[in-house]
């Protein structure tokens, strides 16, 4: 294969080469949002020419399928780019099944195509490949699931199931290795997909909603392993290089995820933070806390000069981004300052904030990051809290014993006025008591976020006539 | 049979545009991490390539089909990863009206 290359070959290789560049281009020009779209072209353009080179090749009898599976695929992926920017995480979740099942798909194609002519290495590369394409397929449709709510949110936990899980893993890889070593059981590889598929399905169901952000990064990161090592397999450097891209976004992603909730991997994974609730939630539920009305908070909001918004993905929820919008626009034309504190974690998937409130045209440069807005609290007037709980939490800060002790949060018991908008004292997603809500600066907003922000404005709007 | 430097030059590209990923996605805007993802999510669909490949030598009935099912769910990541990243990034405006023309 590495010996003198005919000319078609040469051209084929020249495009994947140029393919590649554009590849790094396109994730290169994400770095900004001024530059962003190019990114896009670059990546269009870049696929194109990968996929004219590919139908290129000499050895292409069939051109009709290729043409209806292209159409077909297109079809499938005209709607699933058209979704609403709520359901963009399910969305992601359900492409990188689609991904990692073409990459099994092909692996599995691969695999009973060369057997019992495969060398040890490419075997055990094979292996990698399935395994982590089959585990991410029924993975990701977990949780793609539990995101869009068909399945339970909750964590489903039973007794033993690290074991149960150590159990199939060390199957899979136990067949992998006899494999490795006798191709010609060609019988057993469908016993190592489906034990991989069944892996995926186990490794999710123990995680809970607030996880996502980090399974999510977690599963694209195996989704680039697995198209990497089909790379091996077929000796692509085009593909070898897209994946490892794809891979260290992933492995990128959820170490940022991770560290904003203060976990590790292998807890996210086999930690099941479901269990800590039950003790957590039933602290004692009488303490005062002081509330105000939407007139109240209006005119404490106009008479600020600086005003930080941390929204949560209860905003989303209730679908409060344009009215949050409006309060922007009259809160900026009384010459407040207003800005939005983003924690890592605050929407459904990594970065998921910031496009739910880019599509309610607030822009992009009033959204901060957490580490870099933290200390503007004490010298904020208020901070208004908007569906987000458990990233305010100031016993992340001072109480070991709470669940989420360490994980880093929004300041905002600093400022010199708390508003936090919520439907009740009730605990918020994880199940965990929020001391925010007793504090002297704080004032509890109670209502609907959509409906409450919305009075306010009126007020806001109605007092300038 | 050269499988053996192959898979060292296979080695080689890999760790190399593992250090390429790293050292460019790190770069990358926390504002712009969602669509990063279904940018990514669109490249690696590139697997198509290997998909085509099957369906077109028709080698088997199996490799066949199994390749022609894997093209379109490849095929539904470019399209659908590509259209919502560029949905994304369209939502993303600046408070300086100045900054487009600005920004070369």
């Amino acid at each position: 294969m590495t010996t003198d290359l005919a000319g078609g070959q040469v051209i084929i290789e020249l495009l994947y080469l140029i393919a590649s560049v554009l590849f790094i281009l396109s994730l290169k020009w994400m770095s900004s949002p001024t530059t962003a779209r190019h990114g896009i072209w670059a990546g269009e353009i870049g696929m194109l020419l990968a996929i004219c080179g590919t139908l290129l090749h000499h050895g292409i009898v069939d051109y009709r399928l290729i043409f209806i599976a292209l159409v077909l695929g297109s079809i499938i992926g005209v709607p699933l780019g058209e979704v609403a920017m709520t359901a963009v995480p399910q969305r992601t979740a359900l492409s990188h099944a689609f991904g990692a099942l073409c990459v099994t798909l092909v692996g599995s194609a691969e695999f009973y195509l060369r057997a019992p002519d495969i060398s040890r290495f490419m075997m055990a590369v094979l292996s990698l490949e399935v395994i982590l394409g089959g585990l991410t397929v029924t993975g990701s449709l977990m949780a793609a699931g539990k995101l869009q709510e068909i399945l339970p949110q909750r964590p489903l936990t039973y007794k033993g199931q690290n074991f149960v899980n150590f159990v199939l893993l060390a199957g899979a890889l136990a067949i992998a290795v006899s494999l490795v070593l006798h191709p010609e059981a060609r019988s057993l590889f469908p016993f190592m997909i489906l034990i991989a598929l069944t892996f995926g399905v186990l490794l999710i169901i123990p995680i809970g909603g607030a996880d996502m952000p980090t399974v999510i990064s977690l599963l694209n990161g195996y989704a680039g392993l697995s198209a990497a090592a089909m790379g091996f397999v077929l000796d692509s450097k085009l593909l070898i290089i897209a994946g490892a891209l794809d891979g260290s976004s992933g492995l990128i992603l959820s170490i940022i995820m991770s560290k904003a909730m203060n976990r590790s991997f292998a807890n996210v994974l086999f930690g099941a933070f479901g269990q800590v609730q039950a003790a957590a939630a039933a602290g004692e539920e009488a303490r005062p806390v002081r509330s105000a009305t939407p007139e109240e908070a209006a005119a404490i909001l106009s008479a600020a000069n600086r005003v930080i918004v941390v929204p949560g993905y209860g905003m989303a929820v209730a679908q409060a981004q344009h009215k949050v919008r409006e309060l922007y626009d009259a809160l900026s034309k009384r010459g407040v300052d207003v800005r939005f504190a983003i924690h890592p974690v605050a929407g459904r998937m990594p970065g998921h904030m910031n496009v739910l409130l880019a599509e309610a045209d607030i822009p992009y440069d009033r959204l901060i990051e957490m580490e870099e807005i933290n200390g503007d609290f004490p010298q904020t007037d208020v901070a208004l809290v908007i569906g987000a709980n458990d990233v305010t939490n100031p016993a992340a800060r001072s109480d070991a014993s709470s669940p989420i002790y360490g994980m880093p949060i929004l300041d905002v018991d600093k400022a010199h006025t708390v508003m936090v908008i919520k439907r009740s004292l009730n605990p918020g997603f994880a199940g965990i008591d929020n001391p925010l809500y007793y504090l002297d600066n704080t004032l509890m907003l109670f209502g609907d976020a959509k409906a409450f922000v919305g009075s306010i404005v009126r007020e806001l709007t109605g007092g300038q006539g | 049979m050269n499988s053996s430097s192959n898979l060292i030059n296979a080695l080689f590209i890999f760790v190399l545009a593992g250090f390429i990923g790293f050292e460019v996605i790190r770069r990358v805007s926390p504002l712009l991490h969602t669509p990063l993802m279904s940018l990514t999510n669109a490249l690696d669909a590139i697997a198509v390539v290997g998909a085509i490949l099957l369906v077109g030598e028709h080698k088997s009935t199996l490799s066949a089909v199994f390749g022609f099912i894997a093209v379109v769910a490849a095929t539904s990541n470019i399209v659908g990863g590509f259209l919502i990243t560029d949905r994304m990034l369209k939502m993303f405006k600046s408070s300086r009206p100045a900054a487009k023309s600005v920004s070369q």
